[in-house]
């Protein structure tokens, strides 16, 4: 294995982004005293009318991404088990079902939700979790229907996510005591789209060689869309990031020193593992320079009408990557690819996420067939450390590697 | 010239010496608790059994789980690209490989040119690997090395319907309570094992000849129960436990 050779500098906006996501839960865990609600919703939520009616967005979701990430899944995960849930059940929803109850996690617990919501456009799961949470917190829950789309938005899809969508607002207007002003609901819904245009802006920058940042670096930076999606305060972050990605690209600075292969991630991170990862490849001259993740949050935006925002937004919400047929999802990926120019595409078969994960080998066998390329399926959990064999993966990866360095004529 | 191999595996540690592309020697002994010590030492058992010295030899390469321990050698490579050198060195008309050993599962698959093309792995789960083999062995009172005769003797093979190594030992234990017979039940772990690998095989779909590699290889009834399971014969070297060790001295050779 090659020398470890100087690191990059580091992000700058890395600190920034840090400090923004303290005041967002400081906000959020004093809402109470400030005569503010509190809404946890769903990562694929529609988050904007919800910013519009000066409701604070909570994601637990997001929360649980900081559970794995500050290593306290196995613990929260065992303790739901305890509780009588199955060590099958999404971690996420586990960590998160235990927090509610321990009041555990980095940051003491998730404030008190007023309400809940619910979209099912990433999975299935969120249905009996925000059920369990309704029940636990005693709020009321509003669910958002979204249809798989095998393969288009139909009509009669689009008839019924919209007379869903009137509801929704009908809802947060009887939960709040107030109306929604248009006017509003418009401003954020166009910060939505620039927010969301600037994060895919973002994610463009790793198409250059050396790529400015990877994968590791966008699920950090990620936070920010999922949490503050619809505010000055995400559009504001995105420009800067930008500017000084461009920076580095001018610079001729690459996040993986002397980069030789660019590979494409599949899934959700394996968050208590994110150094350990990235090192492993590193170490191979290998960045990821991309993901299938971090796109979902403005894969969307052909979908979005930025100036008739929630009408459009029943559509958008609906085609996200995870809602859509596996055909489709193989064609994203080999979009990526191409866009990209990777040399691999390493598939995290996520023992918590199962609608990501299922349909993961057709479209391994998709992109082979299609472009030749090497993948690698790794087996872990996003949150629960217990599915992870650190020796199986090393010889996973460093085999994969092997394969990927052969076929570019390098081993 | 000569080069060598050493694959540092769960439960086996092996060395190979190759010269002008044919195979000098190889040794196995077990592993134990200290990766580097066994690698130094089947090493050197291999050196005095063939009558060379350290000085003969041009380049080592390490593989298995203890790969990078063994300091000495002059690069470390994975037992996935081993096995597939091994295979084809053995045999240059492989293209997919069955390696069961100790703690691992695999399944490879070779391109025209012999070299690897694609692979998948047993999960965290010990089903299906030589480890279940070991513990069903245990249970069932009967040598690790005599379990594939007493299994193919079998007249009617039992179901062993679960697929973790636990709850299938203690699905075993039920059936000894019901005094199955014997060959039976180890004929129903047989094909236990068998299935999870053949899932392997389908994961990435390799072609035939497939070679069958690894200690578990020395197992008639695990090679009759995968053969049955893949519809094709298995080709096995009588270095099938030494295969990885082989082409780690390959890709010495090739360095």
């Amino acid at each position: 294995m090659p020398d470890n050779p100087v690191a990059p500098p580091k992000i700058k906006a890395a600190k920034k982004m840090r400090d923004l996501m303290t005041t967002y839960y400081l906000e959020a865990l004093g809402a109470a005293q400030n005569n503010r609600q509190v809404a946890w919703i769903t990562s694929g939520g529609p988050v904007e009318p919800l910013v519009a009616m000066d409701i604070i967005p909570v994601y637990p979701e997001n929360h649980g991404a900081m559970i794995g990430s500050a290593k306290m899944g196995e613990d929260l995960c065992a303790k739901a088990e305890d509780m009588g849930y199955s060590p099958d059940l999404c971690a996420y929803a586990r960590s998160d079902i235990a927090c509610a109850v321990v009041k555990g996690g980095p940051i003491g617990g998730l404030p008190k939700p007023d309400m809940l919501i619910c979209c099912n456009n990433i999975c299935g799961t969120v249905l009996k979790w925000y059920e369990i949470q309704a029940r636990y917190f005693q709020v009321p829950l509003f669910i958002l229907d979204t249809p798989v789309c095998h393969t288009g938005y139909t009509p009669e899809i689009a008839d019924y996510v919209k007379a869903q969508v009137n509801e929704y607002i009908a809802f947060l207007e009887q939960v709040t005591g107030k109306k929604m002003d248009p006017d509003k609901m418009n401003e954020v819904g166009r910060l939505s789209y620039e927010g969301q245009r600037l994060w895919q802006q973002v994610l463009n920058t790793t198409a250059h060689k050396p790529s400015p940042m990877s994968a590791f670096d966008a699920f950090f930076f990620l936070a920010l869309i999922v949490t503050l999606r619809g505010t000055q305060i995400a559009v504001d972050f995105y420009k800067e990031l930008i500017d000084e990605l461009a920076q580095r690209i001018k610079d001729g600075i690459g996040v993986v020193p002397n980069e030789t292969f660019r590979l494409l991630w599949d899934n959700l991170p394996v968050w208590h593992r994110l150094k350990w990862l990235s090192d492993r490849f590193s170490a191979h001259q290998a960045c990821l320079v991309a993901d299938t993740y971090t796109s979902a949050w403005c894969s969307a935006l052909t979908h979005i009408d930025e100036n008739n925002f929630l009408d459009s937004m029943a559509e958008a919400y609906t085609r996200i990557y995870l809602n859509i047929g596996v055909d489709q999802m193989a064609q994203e990926v080999l979009k990526m690819i191409r866009f990209y120019d990777v040399n691999g595409l390493v598939m995290h078969s996520n023992r918590s996420c199962k609608p990501y994960s299922f349909g993961q080998m057709d479209i391994m066998r998709i992109v082979r067939e299609k472009t030749g390329i090497p993948v690698l399926m790794i087996e872990a959990d996003m949150v629960d450390p217990r599915y992870f064999s650190e020796s199986q993966m090393e010889t996973r990866i460093d085999a994969f590697m092997e394969i990927v360095k052969h076929k570019a004529g390098r081993s | 010239m000569i080069f060598a191999g050493i694959d540092i595996g769960s439960n086996t540690a092996k060395a190979a010496l190759i010269k002008d592309n044919t195979l000098v020697g190889t040794r196995v002994m077990p592993t134990g608790y200290h990766h580097l010590k066994a690698g130094t030492r089947v090493f050197e058992e291999l050196m005095q059994q063939t009558g060379l010295s350290r000085s003969d030899i041009r380049t080592v390469v390490a593989t298995g789980y203890g790969r990078a321990s063994i300091d000495f050698a002059d690069k470390a490579m994975t037992e996935i690209l081993c096995h597939g050198a091994g295979a084809c060195f053995l045999d240059p008309d492989i293209r997919g490989i069955i390696d069961v050993g100790g703690q691992d599962s695999k399944a490879i698959a070779l391109d025209d040119q012999g070299h690897v093309d694609n692979f998948a792995m047993n999960d965290k789960c010990a089903a299906g690997t030589g480890r279940f083999l070991e513990v069903m062995a245990n249970a069932l009172e009967v040598a690790l090395d005599q379990m594939g005769d007493v299994g193919l003797t079998a007249d009617n093979p039992a179901k062993i319907s679960s697929i973790c190594t636990v709850f299938a030992e203690s699905e075993v234990i039920s059936m000894i309570a019901r005094q199955e017979k014997r060959e039976n039940i180890i004929a129903g772990i047989h094909d236990a094992a068998a299935a999870r690998v053949a899932i392997l095989a389908a994961k990435i779909r390799i072609r035939g000849p497939i070679m069958m590699t690894g200690g578990v290889a020395k197992n008639p009834g695990m090679i009759a129960a995968l053969e049955k399971r893949l519809n094709q014969p298995l080709i096995i070297s009588p270095y099938c436990q030494e295969t990885g060790a082989i082409g780690a001295a390959v890709l010495a050779s090739r360095m």
